[in-house]
C-alpha cells in the first residue's frame, strides 16, 4: 500500500509535466491546426533560462521562474510571427514542415551557445530541498512545486479561456476562423495570444523540469515533447482538458508499468496503450466524434 | 583540343605522383593518430590525444626511438565510422605511418581495421572496449589490430566479486542501461558472475539514455531486500539514478563502471549523495606508484589540470606503440605487429600489461570509492 501510494505520487509529477507541456501542443492545434514542433524546443530554452537566471544572475526560484515564462512567450510569439504567419493560407504539410525546422533550428542553436553536455541546476537550499516523510511515503518540496505550480497555472489558464474577452476570441477563432473575423474579432492577436500562453506553460515546464531532475541539455525536449505530444492526442487535441487528462494518464501509465510489469517496456507499453485508446475513440478520450460535411 | 587535353591531364598525374614521392626521411619514424577531435566523442579522443602528444614529447626528448625521432601525423575523424576507416587510408598510403593510434571510441576503431589488415599496418586503441573489438565476429582475430585496455566483460567480473567478497554481498539489484552494448554487456558478466559466487540477483530494472525519471524503479525495489546496487551505464543517466536513490532513502552501497567517471557524475548527483559509490576504472589518481606520480605530475605541468583515466589511457598507448617499435627487428608494420604481439609485463600508468593471443591485454583493474563526491581509496585487481 505504502509502495501504491509513493508510485501514485511519482505518477502525479511526472504527469504534471507532461500536461504542462501538453496544453500548449493542444492550444496551438486547437486554434490553428497546426502540430508545433518546436514547441518542446521552448520547454529546453525555459529550462536554459532557468539555469542562467539562477547560476549566472544568482535569482531565486520565483523571479526565474517569471523571468524564464517571459522569455519563452516573447520566443513563442516571434516564432509565430516569422515562421509560421507566412505560410498561414497555404498548404498544412509546409507550415508542418517548417515546425520541424524551427525545432531543429532551436536545438542546434542553442547547443552552438551552451554546448551539448548536461548541465545541472544549482542544489537548492532551505525549503526547497526539504523531503516530507508521511506514514513511510516520502514527499520531496520540488515535487509539492511541480504539482502545486501545474495546478494554479492550469486554473488560470482555465479561467483565461473561459471568462475572459480573449479568451472568448481563442475560442471562437477555434471554432470557425472565418465565422470569427467577420464578427470582427482579430484573428491575428488571438493566435499571438495563443502562442504566448502556451510557450509561457513550456518555459515553467522547462524550469520546473531543472530543478526536479537537475539536468539540463539541448536535446531534453526530445522525448518529454513526444508524450505531450502523445498526452493531448490521447485526451482529445484540440481541448484543454483532455491535455490535462492526456498528461496525467501518460504520467500514471509510465509508472505503474515500471511498478507493477516491467521497467524494459515501459515506452512500449505507453504507446500501446495510445493505440488501443485510439483504435477505440479516434477522437481520443474527450473528443466528440465530428463528421466531415461533403 | 584533344591534345592540349591530354597533356593537361599528364601534367596533373605526374604532379600528383611526385607530390606522393615525398622523400622519406630515415631518420624520423611516422606515427598516425586518428581521433575523435569533434563531434560526439570529442571529448574521449580530446583527452585521449593529450595524453598522446605529452608521451611522443617526452620520448623524443629522451632521444627518440633507436635514435629516431616520433613524427605524429593527427586527423580528425569527426567521430564518424567512415572518416576514420576513410583517414586511416590516407595515413597509411600517403603520409607513410609505421601504426596507427587511436580512435577512442570501439565503433570508429573497428571501422578502420580492415584498412590496417589490407595494408599490414598494425592499429591500435587505448579505449575501445567492446567485446568484438580484437576478434572478429566469426571468432578469427584481427591481426592488426591491439588495444591496451580491458574489455567490458571482464569490468563486470571484478565489481561482482569485489560486491562478494570486499563488500560481503550476497543480494543486488540491477539497473541498467538497455538501449547500449555497454550496459547490456556488463550487466551480463555482472549478473553471470555473481550468481555463480552464490549471489543473488533480487530484481534486474533497465532504463534508456537520456531517461530523467527514475523514481519509478526506485519505489519497486525500495521495499526490496537487497546489499548492492549496481548500475552499468554512463554519467549522466547514473549520475541522477544516484541523486534520486539517496533523495529516497536508499542508502546502501552503489556500483559503477569506468562509465562513472567524469565530473558531470558530481555535478549531477551532488557531492553529498556520493558516499558508498565504487565504480571499476582504468587508472586512479590517488595510486602512489612511482610511475603514476610522475606521470600526473609531468601532466599538471604540460596542460595544468589533473588527468583523467582518459589521458592515461593515451599516454600509455603511445608509449606501448613506441615499445613495440623499439624491439622490433625491421621498421616494417609486419615487423612492429609481431612485436606488439610479444609484449610481456610492459610497465604503464594503467597497470602492467601483457598481451593475449586475442590481442587483449593482461592487465590490473582499480575500483575506486567515493565519498562526498571525491575519490578516497582505490583497490588494485589483479586479472
Amino acid at each position: 500500500m505504502e509502495q501504491f501510494l509513493q508510485q501514485v505520487i511519482n505518477g502525479i509529477s511526472v504527469g504534471s509535466i507532461y500536461a504542462l507541456i501538453a496544453l500548449g501542443y493542444t492550444m496551438v492545434y486547437g486554434i490553428i491546426k497546426l502540430i508545433n514542433f518546436a514547441h518542446c524546443d521552448i520547454f529546453m530554452l525555459g529550462a536554459y533560462i532557468g539555469y542562467f537566471c539562477m547560476t549566472s544572475f544568482k535569482l531565486g526560484f520565483l523571479p526565474s521562474l517569471f523571468i524564464a515564462m517571459a522569455i519563452c512567450t516573447l520566443v513563442g510569439i516571434a516564432i509565430e510571427k516569422i515562421a509560421y504567419k507566412p505560410l498561414r493560407n497555404t498548404a498544412r504539410i509546409a507550415v508542418l514542415i517548417t515546425a520541424i525546422g524551427v525545432s531543429l533550428f532551436i536545438e542546434y542553436t542553442t547547443m552552438f551557445f551552451v554546448k551539448p553536455d548536461p548541465r545541472s541546476y544549482p542544489p537548492l537550499s532551505g525549503l526547497m530541498s526539504k523531503t516530507y516523510s508521511i506514514g513511510g511515503i516520502n514527499i520531496t518540496m520540488q515535487q509539492i512545486l511541480i504539482v502545486g505550480i501545474t495546478i494554479i497555472l492550469m486554473i488560470l489558464l482555465q479561467f483565461i479561456v473561459k471568462r475572459t474577452k480573449i479568451g472568448k476570441a481563442m475560442r471562437a477563432v477555434s471554432l470557425d476562423r472565418d465565422a470569427a473575423e467577420l464578427m470582427g474579432i482579430n484573428v491575428d492577436t488571438t493566435i499571438s495570444f495563443t502562442f504566448a500562453l502556451g510557450s509561457a506553460l513550456a518555459g515553467a515546464a522547462g524550469i520546473l523540469v531543472g530543478i526536479y531532475y537537475n539536468s539540463i541539455n539541448p536535446l531534453m525536449g526530445g522525448m518529454p515533447g513526444l508524450k505531450a505530444f502523445v498526452a493531448a492526442v490521447l485526451g482529445g487535441i484540440g481541448l484543454i482538458p483532455g491535455a490535462m487528462i492526456g498528461g496525467y494518464f501518460i504520467g500514471f501509465a509510465e509508472v505503474f508499468v515500471i511498478a507493477y510489469v516491467n521497467s524494459l517496456l515501459k515506452d512500449a507499453f505507453v504507446f500501446a496503450i495510445l493505440i488501443l485508446i485510439l483504435i477505440v475513440k479516434p477522437s481520443g478520450l474527450l473528443g466528440k466524434e465530428t463528421r466531415e460535411k461533403v | 583540343m584533344k591534345k592540349f587535353l591530354s597533356v593537361l591531364l599528364f601534367c596533373f598525374i605526374a604532379t600528383t605522383l611526385f607530390a606522393a614521392c615525398t622523400k622519406t626521411d630515415t631518420n624520423e619514424i611516422r606515427i598516425g593518430i586518428n581521433y575523435e577531435l569533434s563531434g560526439g566523442s570529442a571529448t574521449y579522443g580530446q583527452s585521449s590525444v593529450e595524453g598522446i602528444e605529452l608521451a611522443i614529447e617526452e620520448i623524443n626528448k629522451a632521444g627518440g626511438i633507436n635514435g629516431k625521432l616520433i613524427k605524429p601525423y593527427k586527423v580528425d575523424n569527426n567521430s564518424n565510422e567512415a572518416e576514420a576507416a576513410t583517414l586511416a587510408t590516407r595515413l597509411i598510403t600517403q603520409d607513410k605511418v609505421i601504426a596507427i593510434l587511436g580512435p577512442a571510441t570501439s565503433g570508429c576503431f573497428k571501422a578502420q581495421i580492415p584498412v590496417a589488415n589490407k595494408n599490414k599496418i598494425p592499429v591500435a586503441s587505448g579505449s575501445a572496449t567492446a567485446e568484438d573489438v580484437t576478434v572478429a565476429a566469426n571468432g578469427v582475430v584481427q591481426e592488426y589490430a591491439f588495444r591496451i585496455c580491458f574489455n567490458d566483460s571482464f569490468q563486470g567480473r571484478v565489481m561482482a566479486n569485489f560486491a562478494s567478497e570486499n563488500l560481503s554481498a550476497k543480494k543486488a539489484v540491477i539497473i541498467m542501461d538497455s538501449s547500449s552494448d555497454y550496459g547490456k554487456g556488463l550487466a551480463k558478466n555482472f549478473r553471470d558472475t555473481f550468481t555463480s559466487s552464490g549471489g543473488t540477483i533480487v530484481a534486474e530494472e533497465a532504463y534508456v539514455k537520456d531517461d530523467t525519471d527514475f523514481n519509478a524503479i526506485l519505489t519497486k525495489i525500495k521495499g526490496m531486500d537487497f546489499d548492492v546496487i549496481y548500475i552499468p551505464g554512463y554519467y549522466n543517466e547514473a549520475g541522477l539514478i544516484i541523486k534520486q536513490a539517496r533523495a529516497q532513502g536508499i542508502n546502501i552501497p552503489i556500483l559503477g563502471a569506468d562509465g562513472f567517471d567524469s565530473p558531470v557524475l558530481v555535478e549531477l548527483a551532488g557531492a553529498e549523495a556520493l558516499n558508498d559509490v565504487y565504480f571499476t576504472n582504468h587508472y586512479s589518481s590517488l595510486d602512489k606508484d612511482p610511475k603514476v606520480t610522475a606521470f600526473i605530475e609531468a601532466f599538471k605541468n604540460k596542460y595544468g589540470k589533473e588527468p583523467d583515466a582518459f589521458n592515461a589511457l593515451g599516454y600509455d598507448l603511445a608509449r606501448f606503440v613506441a615499445d613495440a617499435i623499439e624491439r622490433a627487428e625491421k621498421l616494417t608494420g609486419e615487423s612492429v605487429k609481431e612485436a606488439l604481439e610479444a609484449t610481456a609485463g610492459f610497465e604503464s600508468v594503467t597497470g602492467t600489461l601483457s598481451v593475449d593471443e586475442n590481442h587483449n591485454p593482461v592487465k590490473s583493474i582499480v575500483v575506486i570509492e567515493l565519498e562526498n563526491g571525491i575519490q578516497v581509496s582505490s583497490v588494485k585487481v589483479n586479472p
